[in-house]
């Protein structure tokens, strides 16, 4: 009797017990989160770390884009991002990157004035445990990533629209290039052979380098349009220089007459406000802001995912905008360096 | 002896000459005349500045901030119109900001005696920094439509003559009245002439070094106004360039030399014009840069020898020194 009463008392409490448990377990269970595991690595990864920044001048639409960009993206993770402006001096660039190699950062940005100058240090850099991103220019040494424009494309879209505003003109184009010194120019120019070479048609009868500077680009044309007045066509290296180009068309009333097509970094009042005055016919852009997010990316990959520096190799060539008149007046096809900034 | 006597503006003249009679005969299209007011137009700022840079070193100095002058003050005035400002109230900033630089300049050389090389090297690379770290955004200072029709200074045209050569020609009229027909220009020349006579004889020689000064700072201004309407912006960096070389070439091309107190505006009209011309012959034939400048260096370099051979070093020139 004892032991049945008993028995049933167990079974009683444990019903219970049971039925207490479920009650209480299931708002129990609806409360607590789950637990994503690697979110807190990727921060600790992230949080503290530098990263150096080196292009060859500050002050300038791409070079300040990048950095906005670049800060924009990584500083609320803790990463602490600092520039070393050698200001056009190829010198004090290899100096900021050899000071910055013993500072060691967990990653330098790099806008190479040329491909010899830095590859070696590069190399060390990489060697030392510092991944390096390359932008827009890339050294003879092939880095954790490289970022930016394919030149040798650009100067293929840029001579295909000059081209083919040409047909039935007098097929006379003039080339304005930018420094000599300069492979961003070099590789500019082989694209717009590569074009050349498929039309033997077309006459070039001016190819001149202007040193990226608006002035000398704008004496050049005005010679070579004087000379030629039934020109059709301009291939120009560079919008901030190419903003010369264009007055020289304009001032010769030629502004319609003669296609100019020329190449930057998609800031407004360089890029859009210029294709939308009638200035440029076709501004091939490479973004700014999208390859600053895209150089944030690698970075932000690359240190979490804790490679060796150098033992993994990229690209990540940037899909050109076509600025023309149809998107020139659209929000998304320029940006604004102060809103970039904020 | 006729030779002799012909001088390096004479030589220069007759490279000039010669170079302008085989581009006219060889390159269809170079004596055409709308390619003449091309030529004219490409150099008209480079002209400019070398009456500037004239004013200067006839005064026995040398001005290397030229191009900071050129640069900052119209770079400041482009990005006050592009910030909202007006135009007359950003022009009279830039021409405060341009005499102060001036006076500066002046007092420091005048009065501070510091040699004028060394003090203009140090106050460009100054007010170029000025402008990087605070007056501008970014190096190319872009128009804005508050400039409405202020381009008209780079890009217009009087009775068919591009507003750059019309500009240049008023300078030149200017800056040479000023030198042969005042009394402040005579003093200039007494002062590059003999320093130490000219405080003698009670010319007021300090103040008369600092405004040569703010003319040469102020005229900078102006060529950089022209300049930066007639690219319809401000590339700021062109103080990095070696625009200031190819200005003290103008001048010293032209004849006037280093040691002060000689030569005029018509020496610099004779430099800028064979520069030009050399430019644009070369640009029509199509010439690779390398090219340019190997042509370019050769030119320069026989219009010095020849000048060395004809017009040997004296004792004057062993006595002062020359650059």
């Amino acid at each position: 009797m004892t032991r049945s009463g008993s028995g049933r008392t167990l079974l009683k409490t444990m019903l219970f017990g049971l039925g207490l448990t479920a009650a209480a377990a299931s708002p129990v269970l609806a409360q607590k989160g789950l637990d994503e595991p690697f979110q807190g690595a990727f921060k600790e990864a992230l949080a503290g770390k530098t990263v150096a920044y080196v292009p060859v001048a500050m002050n300038f639409d791409l070079t300040e884009g990048w950095f906005a960009g670049v800060k924009k993206e990584l500083e609320p993770y803790g990463v602490k991002v600092v520039v070393r402006d050698p200001n056009w001096s190829t010198n004090a660039g290899a100096q900021a990157v050899t000071t910055l190699i013993s500072e060691k950062p967990a990653a330098i940005i790099i806008h190479n004035p040329d491909v010899q100058t830095y590859a070696k240090l590069l190399q060390r850099a990489e060697n030392e445990g510092i991944y390096i991103i390359q932008i827009n220019m890339g050294s003879s040494y092939r880095s954790s990533a490289f970022v930016g424009a394919n030149w040798i494309e650009i100067g293929e879209r840029d001579t295909e629209a000059v081209v083919n505003f040409c047909k039935g003109k007098s097929n006379k184009i003039a080339i304005v290039q930018g420094a000599l010194s300069a492979a961003a120019s070099a590789y500019t120019l082989k694209g717009v052979e590569n074009v050349l070479a498929k039309n033997p048609d077309i006459k070039v009868v001016s190819s001149q380098a202007a040193d990226w500077d608006a002035a000398k680009a704008k004496a050049i044309t005005q010679t070579v349009l004087k000379q030629n007045p039934d020109l059709c066509g301009i291939v120009g290296f560079w919008d901030g220089m190419d903003i010369g180009t264009a007055a020289a068309v304009k001032e010769a009333g030629l502004t319609g007459k003669v296609w100019v097509s020329t190449s930057g970094g998609g800031e407004r009042r360089g890029a859009c406000d210029l294709v939308k005055s009638g200035a440029f016919d076709l501004d091939l852009s490479y973004d700014v802001p999208t390859q600053a997010e895209q150089m944030a990316g690698m970075i932000k990959w690359l240190v979490s995912s804790g490679v060796k520096p150098g033992s993994v190799k990229g690209s990540m060539y940037t899909t050109l905008i076509p600025i023309t008149k149809e998107n020139a007046a659209s929000d998304t096809a320029c940006w604004n360096l102060s809103d970039l900034k904020k | 002896m006729g030779i002799r006597s012909l001088g390096q503006q004479g030589i220069v003249f007759a490279v000039f000459a010669v170079l302008f009679a085989v581009f006219a005969a060889t390159l269809p299209g170079f004596l055409s005349t709308s390619n003449m007011l091309t030529l004219l137009q490409n150099v008209a700022v480079l002209g400019i500045l070398g009456l500037a840079m004239a004013i200067v070193v006839i005064g026995r100095g040398i001005d290397i901030s030229l191009i900071a002058a050129l640069a900052v003050p119209p770079g400041l005035v482009l990005q006050m119109v592009q910030d909202g400002h007006s135009l007359p109230a950003s022009l009279a900033a830039a021409f405060v900001l341009t005499t102060v630089f001036g006076l500066v300049n002046g007092w420091l050389i005048a009065y501070a005696e510091v040699p004028s090389l060394f003090t203009t090297l140090a106050s460009g690379l100054f007010l170029a920094g000025l402008g990087q770290a605070a007056l501008f955004k970014l190096d190319v200072v872009q128009w804005s439509p508050g400039l409405e029709g202020f381009e008209k200074l780079g890009q217009g045209n009087l009775f068919g003559i591009p507003m750059p050569i019309v500009m240049f020609a008023l300078f030149c009229i200017a800056v040479a009245f000023f030198l042969r027909r005042t009394r402040l220009g005579a003093y200039i020349y007494a002062i590059g002439d003999n320093p130490n006579g000219a405080r003698v004889t009670g010319i007021p020689t300090r103040p008369i070094i600092v405004l040569q000064y703010v003319l040469a700072a102020l005229i900078g201004f102006g060529a950089g106004l022209i300049m930066a309407a007639s690219v319809n912006s401000m590339p700021t960096r062109i103080f990095n360039s070696t625009l200031i070389y190819d200005v003290i070439l103008v001048v010293v091309l032209g004849g006037i030399g280093l040691s002060g107190g000689r030569g005029g505006v018509l020496n610099v009209v004779i430099g800028t014009l064979l520069i030009g011309t050399m430019l644009n012959g070369m640009t029509i034939m199509d010439v690779s840069y390398s090219g340019q400048n190997l042509v370019k260096g050769v030119v320069l370099l026989a219009a010095v020898i020849a000048d060395s051979f004809l017009n040997p070093r004296n004792e004057e020139t062993a006595q002062q020194g020359d650059i």
